[in-house]
C-alpha cells in the first residue's frame, strides 16, 4: 500500500512541480498563470467538443506511452517510437489505399497488422543491434527516426504523391477506415480509443500473465541474472524493442485509420516523445500510463485555446521537460516530500 | 562511365573538402563535449539540446547587443547551465542519465520555441542577425588547392582544432585528466585515494557543455547569422556515435567527426552533380546516408571500442 501512494505521489507532485516554475516562466513573460491555466483548462474540457478532442489527441499518446513504458519494463530506452509510428502509418497509407473490394472485417484488422509489422521491424533493427553488436538503442533508434522523415518526405512527394497543395497520400478505403464512436460537431471519436485501451489490457496480461513476459522483465530488471538463470538476453531484447515498436506502429496506424484517412508529410509530430514522458509520469503502468496519456493530451488541446491569450504552446514541452527531469531524479521529489512531512 | 567520372571529379573538387569541414566542425565540438562527460563517467545525451540553447542563446545576444563574439560568450553560459543542470541531477541526485540527458534537450526544444516570439516576434525563424566572418590567413590562401580549401574559412574550425588539442592535453597529459580517467573507471577507488568524485565529474559535465555550446554557436551565428527551430538537427547524437567510434578519446573522436564530416559533404556534393539526374524526392533519401552511416559504424565498431568501465553509474558514496 505505503509503496503504491509512493508510486503515485512521485509522479503527481513532480506535475504540480512543474506547472508551479511553468507559471513563473509565463509571469516572466508578463502574462498572467492563472487565466493562462484557465483557459487551459477551458480548452481540454471546458465543453463536450473540448472533451472529445482531448479524447482524440490522447488515443495515439496512450499507445506511444506504452511503446515506451514497455521498453523500459525490459530495459531498452525506445526513443525512436517517433519514428516506428511514422513508418507503421507510412506502410499502412502505402497498402490501404487499395482495399475497396475487402470487407471491413478483413480491411481493418490487415491495415493495422501492416502498420504494426512495420513498427516492430523498424524497431528491431535497433534490438537487433544492440543484442548482438552492443549498439546503444538511443544512438540507432534517434538515427532511424531521422531516416524515417526522409523516407516519408520521398513517399509523399513520390510514389503516393496526390492532387495538388501540401504533400499527401491518397485517401485509404473506406473500409480501412476506423467506425467512428462519436460525433459532436466537427469532432469524431473513433474507436481508436477501444484499440488503445485494449492494447493496455494487453500490455497488462502480457507482462504479469506469461512466462515471455516474465523473462521480458527478469532481463530488465537484471540482465546478468537473466542470463544466469538460463534466459536469452538478446533474444529478450530483440522482442521487447519489436513489441514496442508494433505498438507505436499501431499508435501511427490508427491516426491514419480513425483521424486523418491519409498520410499526410508527417505524421508523428512529437506524439513518439510525449511517450517517453508519459511512460515516466504513469511509472510504466498500462493503467497509469492511460491517465498520464489523457494529462499530456490535455494540455496539448488546451494549450491551443492558451495561444490566443499569448502564451505559446511551447510551455506545455517545457513542462514535460521539468516532469521527466524530476520523475528520472525522482529523489528530489522524495526529499521535498519527506521535509514537507517533517514540517507537518 | 561519365557518371563515375563525375563522382570522382568531386574529390578533386577543394569545395568539397571545405564543406566536409564545415559539417565536421559542429560534430567534433559535440563529441568532444560527450568526451569530456563519460571520460568522469556521466553520459550525456543532453548535448543535443545544449546545442540548440546555443545556436538560440548566440544569436539572441547577438541581436541584442550587435556583438557577435559576445553572443558566443553567452551561448557558452548557456550551455554551462544546461550542463549543470544534468550534473546535479545526475550526480547529486543518482537519476537516470538518459533519461535526465532527454528531458533537458526537451528543455531546450520548449524554452527556444517559447521564446521566440517574445524576443523575436515571430515563430520558427529569425531574421539575419549578424555573422562571425570567414578568416583569410595570408601566405595560406595563395597555396594552390590547400588555399582554396583553408584560405577563407569560419574560425570555429580552427578553434575545434584547437579545443581537441587541449582536450587530449587535458585528459591524457595532466594531473586533472588522470583524475577525470580514474573516476570513470572506478569511482570507488578514486575516492580511497582523496580524489574528490563528485567535483570531477561535476567539471567533466559543465565543461562538456561549454564544447556542446560552441558547436550550437557555429550552427548558427558562425554559419547562416540565423537561429532556425530545431536547427541542431541530431547532430548531438551523431557526436556521441562519433565519440564511441573514436573509443571515448578525443583525437579518436576528431578523426571520427571528420569521417562523417566527409560523408556529409559527399553526399551533398553528389546531389549537385548535373550528371546524376534524379527526381526532387530522391534527393531526399540521399539525405539519409549520414543516418544510415552512422548507424552501421556505430553497430561496427561498439564491439571494439570500450568505454569508461563506471560510464552512467552513479555514484554514491558510503560512509
Amino acid at each position: 500500500m505505503k509503496k503504491m501512494f509512493q508510486s503515485i505521489a512521485v509522479p503527481v507532485i513532480a506535475v504540480v512541480i512543474a506547472l508551479v516554475i511553468s507559471a513563473l516562466v509565463i509571469l516572466a513573460i508578463g502574462k498572467n498563470p492563472i487565466e493562462a491555466y484557465g483557459s487551459l483548462i477551458h480548452g481540454a474540457f471546458g465543453n463536450q467538443q473540448a472533451i472529445i478532442d482531448t479524447l482524440i489527441k490522447s488515443t495515439p499518446l496512450i499507445l506511444t506511452g506504452l511503446a515506451v513504458g514497455f521498453g523500459f519494463r525490459a530495459g531498452v530506452f525506445n526513443i525512436g517510437a517517433e519514428g516506428q509510428m511514422g513508418i507503421g502509418a507510412l506502410a499502412a497509407a502505402t497498402f490501404a489505399s487499395n482495399f475497396g473490394g475487402l470487407p471491413p472485417a478483413i480491411a481493418i484488422p490487415l491495415t493495422m497488422l501492416i502498420g504494426m509489422v512495420a513498427g516492430a521491424g523498424w524497431a528491431a533493427i535497433a534490438g537487433f543491434l544492440k543484442a548482438k553488436t552492443g549498439a546503444h538503442e538511443v544512438v540507432t533508434t534517434i538515427m532511424l527516426n531521422s531516416i524515417t522523415t526522409y523516407i516519408a518526405s520521398f513517399m509523399v512527394t513520390g510514389p503516393l504523391a496526390t492532387g495538388y497543395g501540401s504533400p499527401k497520400s491518397p485517401e485509404i478505403s473506406t473500409s480501412a477506415q476506423l467506425p467512428i464512436l462519436m460525433r459532436v460537431g466537427a469532432m469524431e471519436l473513433s474507436s481508436g480509443i477501444v484499440i488503445a485501451i485494449l492494447a493496455a489490457v494487453f500490455m497488462y496480461v502480457f507482462l504479469n500473465k506469461t512466462t515471455s513476459g516474465y523473462e521480458i522483465k527478469a532481463v530488465g530488471f537484471n540482465p546478468y541474472a537473466a542470463e544466469y538463470g538460463g534466459i536469452s538476453v538478446s533474444k529478450n531484447v530483440i522482442l521487447a524493442m519489436a513489441i514496442s515498436g508494433a505498438l507505436a506502429g499501431l499508435a501511427g496506424v490508427t491516426e491514419l485509420m480513425g483521424v486523418h484517412h491519409r498520410f499526410l508529410g508527417e505524421l508523428a509530430g512529437g506524439k513518439g516523445f510525449d511517450g517517453i514522458s508519459i511512460a515516466l509520469i504513469g511509472q510504466n503502468n498500462p493503467i497509469g500510463i492511460i491517465f498520464a496519456a489523457i494529462l499530456i493530451g490535455a494540455l496539448r488541446t488546451g494549450s491551443n485555446e492558451m495561444q490566443f491569450m499569448g502564451v505559446s504552446k511551447y510551455i506545455v514541452m517545457i513542462t514535460q521537460a521539468i516532469v521527466i527531469f524530476l520523475v528520472a531524479a525522482d529523489r528530489i521529489v522524495r526529499a521535498i516530500y519527506a521535509r514537507k512531512k517533517v514540517e507537518a | 562511365m561519365i557518371v563515375l567520372l563525375a563522382i570522382l571529379s568531386v574529390f578533386i573538387n577543394p569545395e568539397f573538402y571545405k564543406i566536409a569541414l564545415t559539417v565536421a566542425t559542429p560534430l567534433m565540438f559535440a563529441s568532444l563535449g560527450g568526451v569530456f562527460s563519460e571520460t568522469t563517467g556521466v553520459v550525456n545525451i543532453a548535448l543535443e539540446g545544449i546545442i540548440l540553447m546555443g545556436s538560440f542563446t548566440s544569436v539572441v545576444f547577438t541581436y541584442l547587443t550587435g556583438n557577435v563574439w559576445f553572443g558566443v560568450l553567452m551561448a557558452v553560459v548557456s550551455g554551462i547551465i544546461l550542463a549543470l543542470l544534468h550534473a546535479w541531477g545526475s550526480i547529486k541526485w543518482s537519476g537516470n542519465q538518459i533519461v535526465l540527458g532527454t528531458a533537458i534537450t526537451l528543455l531546450a526544444q520548449g524554452l527556444t520555441g517559447f521564446l521566440m516570439e517574445p524576443i523575436f516576434g515571430q515563430p520558427g525563424q529569425t531574421d539575419f542577425v549578424g555573422k562571425i566572418d570567414e578568416i583569410t590567413i595570408p601566405g595560406l590562401v595563395e597555396i594552390p588547392f590547400i588555399g582554396q580549401v583553408l584560405g577563407e574559412i569560419s574560425p570555429f574550425v580552427y578553434i575545434a582544432f584547437g579545443c581537441v588539442a587541449f582536450g587530449w592535453w587535458l585528459i591524457y597529459k595532466t594531473k586533472l585528466g588522470l583524475r577525470m580517467r580514474a573516476v570513470g573507471e572506478n569511482p570507488e577507488a578514486a575516492d580511497t585515494l582523496g580524489i574528490n568524485v563528485y567535483a570531477i565529474r561535476y567539471f567533466g559535465v559543465i565543461m562538456s557543455g561549454v564544447f556542446a555550446s560552441l558547436a550550437g554557436a557555429y550552427l548558427s551565428v558562425g554559419e547562416i547569422g540565423q537561429f532556425k527551430e530545431l536547427m541542431s538537427g541530431g547532430r548531438g547524437f551523431i557526436g556521441l556515435a562519433a565519440m564511441i567510434v573514436g573509443n571515448w578519446n578525443p583525437v579518436g573522436a576528431m578523426l571520427a567527426s571528420l569521417f562523417f564530416g566527409f560523408f556529409g559533404a559527399f553526399s551533398n556534393q553528389l546531389q549537385s552533380l548535373q550528371e546524376i539526374q534524379v527526381a526532387a524526392n530522391v534527393k531526399s533519401l540521399f539525405d539519409t546516408i549520414p543516418f544510415i552511416l552512422t548507424i552501421v559504424v556505430v553497430a561496427g565498431v561498439v564491439g571494439r571500442s570500450r568505454g569508461p568501465a563506471a560510464d552512467g553509474v552513479p555514484y554514491e558514496k558510503h560512509d
